[in-house]
């Protein structure tokens, strides 16, 4: 337990895991406040105004309807061809209706707590996601590199012990940064949605939603903390975790994305690390192959392939664990020197 | 006298595609008794950190025997870990820490109290400059802080690797001080250095190593004694008196070296036998001086390391014991 008290003290030391929090803390606070500068409450007087405008369009193009009407009319009347320009029966059939003009048009953009938290909630999770891969890279790469790890087996030697409780430091961390920083943010568009916006509808069960989309970022966040910090105690270096952050994002997102495209793989977006992030997030995320729809032929529905947050569990869990077993075996097995 | 750190017949290869198989500790002995202070000395690349660092848990052997304070290692060592102390090689701390940060890390995760940190730090002279961050510090400051963490759990053995690389002729004799104080105290201490007149200085015994072999061991007297080889310096009244004298010892079986102003014999057992010779043939002595060989001469002669003119010595080239021609198996000391 000296251990893990210890290693969550040197973590909060550490200069850069405190830089970071204050970048985090900045980067979501301005995030929400922008926010809040671009909703606006849809008071009964601000949706008067946009009805009064609907109104208004709607008679301005009842008037240029009928003067269009009454030219064709009086064209018509002078023996000319009006039915190209005006169309059948002078335009008649395509009187403006009050119900074709919507108020909303003229509506500012509200948020709405309950349709829209759901991507506040990815853009939280990524940008916490960034914060824990970092920290967690460097919390046992910089350990590695800077010898500390070496003085603090010369204390404890138990290497897998001491490997796991350093992970353990750093996933609680994030946990705990995730749970209060969360917690906030859900507090700021709750207020941004009841003073600036909409809260409405949010039911329980609305609310167990949230709770499960918060979880299931949690889950992704401490994910990448675990993978960065293993990546790191891999190749004793800071350095090795973001090498590898880079190179698995060219390859995922490029280099596959390119070979698929080349060999004509159906649904090649499958082996793109990103779709199950997507589909992580949004539960479920549909690929679409358009190579199975002749146009030619007039309207197709191209076939699909569902990805669901479940295959994106497998995918992340699978390589999460792989990545961890790997570096307690190489931390089991590999001299220190 | 117990025995607190024991090896026996310790081995460790590198097996490498390019470079084949290395055996970094070739079967290594090595015994260090309670109390003492005890020198480990080698030439780079002979085995001395890798034998420490295998006893410290971080290297793992192929094969061998070893044992600090009786509990068998590596299985025992987490037992034995909160009384040991060690820095091996060059220090190494988190830069943007301070030294009092640094400390009391380690205590915390050793579960000591925290004013074992301000004894420590006293004790290595870092007491006034403790808040600063280690990147500010020197290299003899940051081996002074390397020490201070060693001695954090108050072990029963130290080993501390090349302690006073890095500290200024006040801070060798300091620590000189302090090895002395300590082992007065009942600590041990294992000490490796390339300053050999300090191992001489402060080491009750030593074991040297070449090539992952011991190739010398014992008290410090001993192996001296051992290596002097009973030279004597001879100095006559009468200098032209030298070549007579030098064809009548060489008649008597002694090895005579001539020199300018002097003979140098070796092989001697007795000097009053020179006398003896000398004064028999009207020959009279006015300086009959054993010459005393120091560890470094010692050194340099079991390893094969001494600088040769017009020749570069590559890391590996040092005395293997056992191998036809070479030093380090006579005199009752070698493996």
């Amino acid at each position: 337990m000296s251990l893990y008290v210890t290693e969550l003290r040197r973590l909060f030391k550490r200069r850069l895991t405190r830089l970071l929090l204050v970048l985090l803390v900045l980067g979501l606070a301005g995030v929400a406040t922008a926010f809040s500068y671009s909703s606006h409450k849809l008071s009964p007087a601000v949706v008067a105004e946009a009805q009064a405008k609907a109104d208004a369009d709607y008679r301005q193009a009842t008037k240029d309807w009928e003067r269009t009407v009454a030219e064709c009319d009086a064209a018509a009347a002078r023996g000319e061809k009006t039915e190209e320009r005006y169309g059948p029966d002078c335009g008649r059939q395509w009187q403006p209706q009050p119900e074709m003009f919507d108020p909303k048009w003229h509506l500012p953009y509200q948020f709405d707590f309950r349709g829209e938290f759901g991507n506040f909630i990815a853009v939280f999770a990524g940008m916490l996601a960034l914060f824990a891969f970092i920290v967690g890279a460097s919390f046992v790469g910089a350990e590695w590199s800077t010898g500390g790890m070496m003085n603090l087996l010369l204390w404890r030697p138990k290497r897998l012990a001491v490997l796991a409780t350093k992970l353990a430091a750093v996933l609680s961390a994030v946990l705990g940064v995730s749970i209060v920083l969360g917690a906030l943010w859900t507090l700021a568009f709750w207020l941004i949605g009841t003073y600036r916006g909409s809260t409405a509808k949010m039911t329980s069960g609305a609310w167990q939603s949230t709770a499960i989309s918060g979880g299931r970022a949690l889950a992704l966040v401490l994910a990448v903390a675990a993978v960065a910090a293993a990546l790191a105690s891999l190749g004793r270096h800071t350095a090795m975790a973001l090498g590898a952050a880079v190179g698995l994002g060219v390859i995922s997102e490029i280099g596959i994305r390119i070979a698929v495209g080349l060999a004509g793989v159906r649904f090649g977006d499958r082996y793109v690390l990103s779709t199950y992030a997507m589909a992580w997030f949004e539960k479920q995320w549909k690929l679409l192959d358009y190579k199975s729809c002749d146009f030619a032929q007039g309207q197709c529905n191209p076939k699909e392939l569902l990805i669901t947050w479940q295959d994106s569990a497998l995918v992340f869990g699978v390589g999460t664990a792989l990545v961890l077993v790997a570096a307690f075996w190489l931390m089991r097995r590999r001299d220190i020197s | 006298m117990s025995a607190v750190l024991e090896i026996e017949g310790l081995r460790k290869t590198y097996r490498s595609r390019k470079r084949g198989v290395r055996h970094a500790l070739d079967g290594f002995d090595m015994r260090v008794e309670a109390g003492q202070v005890h020198g480990f000395l080698g030439p780079n690349g002979s085995g001395k950190t890798t034998t420490l660092r295998t006893l410290l848990g971080l290297i793992k052997p192929n094969g061998g025997r070893m044992a600090i304070l009786g509990q068998e290692l590596p299985h025992s060592l987490p037992v034995v870990a909160g009384q040991v102390g060690a820095i091996v090689e060059s220090p190494q701390f988190f830069p943007h820490f301070s030294a009092r940060d640094t400390l009391g890390l380690l205590a915390q995760a050793g579960e000591l109290p925290r004013q074992r940190v301000d004894e420590v730090l006293e004790l290595v002279g870092l007491r006034d400059r403790a808040g600063e961050r280690v990147k500010t510090y020197s290299l003899g400051m940051k081996q002074r802080l390397a020490v201070a963490s060693a001695l954090l759990k108050n072990p029963r053995l130290l080993i501390l690797d090349e302690p006073a690389n890095g500290l200024d002729p006040g801070g060798i004799r300091e620590m000189r001080s302090l090895m002395r104080d300590l082992a007065a105290a009942g600590m041990t201490v294992v000490l490796s250095s390339h300053i050999l007149g300090e191992i001489q200085l402060i080491c009750d015994s030593v074991t040297i190593i070449s090539l992952g072999r011991r190739v010398a061991f014992g008290p410090v007297e001993q192996v001296l004694a051992a290596h002097s080889q009973g030279t004597v310096r001879v100095r006559l009244e009468a200098v032209t008196d030298l070549p007579k004298a030098a064809d009548t010892l060489t008649r008597a079986g002694i090895r005579v070296g001539t020199e300018p102003d002097h003979l140098l014999l070796t092989g001697v057992d007795k000097p009053a036998t020179v006398s003896r010779l000398l004064a028999e043939q009207g020959l009279y002595v006015s300086e009959l001086t054993p010459v005393a060989v120091d560890l470094e001469s010692v050194f340099l002669e079991l390893t094969a390391t001494a600088p040769v003119p017009g020749q570069h010595r590559q890391v590996d080239q040092s005395t293997k014991v056992g191998e036809p021609g070479t030093a380090g198996t006579g005199g009752g000391w070698g493996a």
